[in-house]
């Protein structure tokens, strides 16, 4: 167990001149030891590449990596004593359950009473028990995913144990069960897991800290709550969340803030200077007002969709039925209300504690 | 009740055409000739059985069998393996890769009966090489008048000719193992053999399957090479079994016996592809049930 301390960027190509050329653009973090973390972002935002740089699979073009204050960029996953877990499950075909399990300690050289200990524990954890002596190759995806799994638990001195969106070709309706002991395995060994993957709802539930990740720039890092009440970024925002935050063009001036001309807020200290800054206020925090409210806006319904536990409406700030960028707003209004029609005109509370503003994608107040 | 439907054999009836006539009536026509003692154009016998009690009993032929056999399981028990270790020492991506490809390919290209020729020539002691060279260490290499170095240089001819068949299948199919595969293992702290063993040898088992029985069979019926080379010399060191056959059957015009030989060659290789495509589909995917772990 170590704790994990990154200072680097990468690029795949040599010689990066401009921020595309960089898989991971410049970036500081720490693992704690014992925490469990997601690196969360869409694919190809750089989060695979971040992993098997910590694994030692990649090394990065630029800085290090060190566990522990120990500076480990030039060693291989084995020397770093990392475990690893792939998208697609890893197994030797030609071995058995337990042989697959033993095979990180037989090549390391442990004592054969000691690995089938060790191997029978992992086994139990996992519930493998009863497949022990049967051939791997002939299990079921999420079985297979569990050897591999089991085949990182089964050393007791692991550094870290990384998951490249291990779920990917698991059934549904048992993701759940091993996202479940992939819960449980961290609360008992008290490892630090690092979990990479697409899926927010995974990131979320499995994670204490998520990173969020866009084009090779890691956004935020943070709790389920403060990715979801204060997302440091846009992408964060509209990334997280389901529908994501909306976004409102909005001017900020001496009077106070501004959208589509109509003033919402006024001035305040962290609010300041003259120019064009973006409203952000998620769905959930969007209600019907009474036209005319100080903090409202006159909105057009366009779609009013009925999602079963709520009802998801998205209109257009205005009363015209010009569509512009910056003008689309979504609200979860609760079935019991007086849900509005689409081409009614509404008024839409956007003003209140859980209102973002941000000046170039980045959060100002 | 579901009405029978009888329109499906009108439907498989061009590939029933096609199998007749480049499979069934050429061999119909051997077993034809294998029960009839064909004395002229115009007159023959018919025998039974007794070319199939003839041929079974045939000396020459059952050394020429035996010489076959020989030869197969040695041809396998070379290019098998250097085929795997050609493969694993082929560069994996780049311009090198597609040099190495090529270069590796080119004895594929060669027909028959000019790689015969080639290593006649090569195995020459006046000009050739190979004989050249080993007439000036002062080895008395002779194809032509010793047996065993007949031997050994058609062996050498079929290695350099088709090993590179094997090394390309073993290459494609190392190239279809995912990267996860190597980088688990390295995690999991396995050796360079380890990684051989445990990965690239059950990952290869498909394409070793089918290099393997090309391999059998194209060596069982091997002809041009050995014939072009020593004619089957000295004495019949290097006579095998097709070789006989033609000779029977177009040298000596012996049809019944020919044909009635043909049959059961044909069954031979018949078996033991059949028996090799079993023994190979079962290693690898039978149940280890009781292996015990740790």
């Amino acid at each position: 167990m170590a704790r994990i301390d990154l200072d680097l960027a990468h690029a795949y190509k040599p010689n990066p001149q401009r921020d595309e050329d960089y898989a991971l653009l410049p970036l500081k973090m720490t693992f704690n030891d014992g925490g469990a973390y997601a690196l969360l972002g869409p694919s190809g935002c750089g989060k695979t590449t971040l992993l098997n740089i910590v694994s030692g699979l990649v090394k990065p073009s630029q800085g290090g990596v060190k566990f522990d204050s120990v500076d480990v960029t030039g060693r291989t996953p084995q020397q770093r004593n990392i475990a690893q877990v792939f998208q697609f499950p890893v197994i030797y075909d030609t071995m058995t359950v337990a042989e697959n399990l033993a095979f990180p300690l037989r090549n390391r050289g442990m004592a054969a009473d000691k690995i089938k200990q060790r191997v029978d524990k992992i086994a139990e954890m996992l519930e493998l028990s009863g497949q022990l002596n049967i051939r791997a190759a002939g299990l079921a995806a999420d079985a297979k995913q569990k050897i591999s799994l089991g085949r990182g638990l089964v050393r007791e001195d692991v550094s870290a144990v990384l998951f490249d969106e291990p779920l990917t070709v698991i059934d549904p309706h048992l993701k759940w069960q091993l996202r479940r002991k992939l819960k449980q395995i961290h609360q008992e060994l008290k490892l630090t897991l690092i979990y990479v993957t697409h899926d927010q709802v995974e990131a979320l539930t499995f994670a204490e800290q998520v990173v969020v990740m866009t084009r090779g720039r890691a956004v935020q890092i943070g709790s389920a709550s403060a990715l979801f009440e204060r997302p440091q970024h846009t992408f964060v925002g509209h990334f997280i969340g389901s529908p994501g935050m909306n976004f409102l063009s909005a001017h900020v001036s001496a009077s106070g803030v501004s959208v589509g001309g109509l003033r919402v807020m006024a001035a305040n200290a962290k609010l300041d200077g003259d120019d064009a800054i973006t409203l952000g206020v998620r769905p959930e925090y969007v209600t019907l007002a009474v036209p005319e409210t100080f903090g409202a806006l006159p909105a057009t319904v366009t779609q009013a969709q009925d999602i079963g536990t709520y009802w998801l409406i998205t209109a257009h700030v205005g009363n015209d039925h010009e569509k512009r960028d910056g003008s689309l707003i979504r609200a979860r209004l609760s079935p019991e209300q007086n849900i509005p029609k689409v081409g009614d005109v509404v008024w839409l509370n956007v003003i209140g504690t859980h209102t973002c503003f941000y000046r170039n994608e980045e959060l100002i107040a | 009740m579901k009405p029978i439907n009888q329109k499906a054999w009108l439907l498989i009836l061009p590939v029933v055409l096609c199998v007749a006539f480049s499979a069934i009536l050429p061999l119909m026509t051997v077993v034809n000739y294998s029960v009839q003692d064909i004395i002229s154009p115009e007159r023959r016998v018919f025998v039974g059985t007794e070319w199939f009690k003839a041929v079974m009993r045939d000396d020459d032929l059952q050394g020429a069998l035996l010489r076959q056999i020989g030869f197969s399981i040695s041809v396998l028990l070379v290019q098998i393996p250097l085929g795997i270790a050609l493969a694993l020492s082929m560069p994996a991506k780049g311009w090198k890769s597609s040099a190495v490809l090529v270069l590796v390919a080119i004895s594929l290209l060669i027909p028959w009966n000019v790689v015969g020729t080639i290593w006649q020539i090569y195995g020459r002691t006046d000009i050739g090489l190979l004989g050249a060279t080993l007439a000036k260490l002062g080895f008395e290499y002779s194809y032509t008048g010793n047996a065993t170095h007949a031997w050994l240089t058609v062996l050498l001819m079929d290695v350099w000719h088709w090993t590179p068949l094997v090394a390309l299948l073993c290459y494609a199919g190392l190239r279809a193992i995912p990267d996860a595969y190597y980088q688990a293992a390295s995690i999991d702290g396995a050796s360079k053999f380890a990684v051989f063993r445990y990965i690239q040898l059950p990952k290869l088992r498909g394409v070793l399957m089918i290099a393997v029985l090309l391999r059998f069979m194209d060596s069982f019926m091997i002809y041009t090479e050995p014939f072009v080379l020593t004619g089957g010399g000295p004495g019949n060191a290097t006579t095998f079994l097709s070789q006989y056959l033609t000779q029977k059957a177009v040298g000596q015009f012996d049809l019944g016996p020919a044909a009635a030989f043909s049959l059961i060659y044909f069954l031979i290789i018949l078996l033991l592809c059949f028996i090799l495509y079993n023994w190979m589909q079962r290693v690898g995917t039978q149940d280890n049930s009781g292996g015990n772990h740790g």
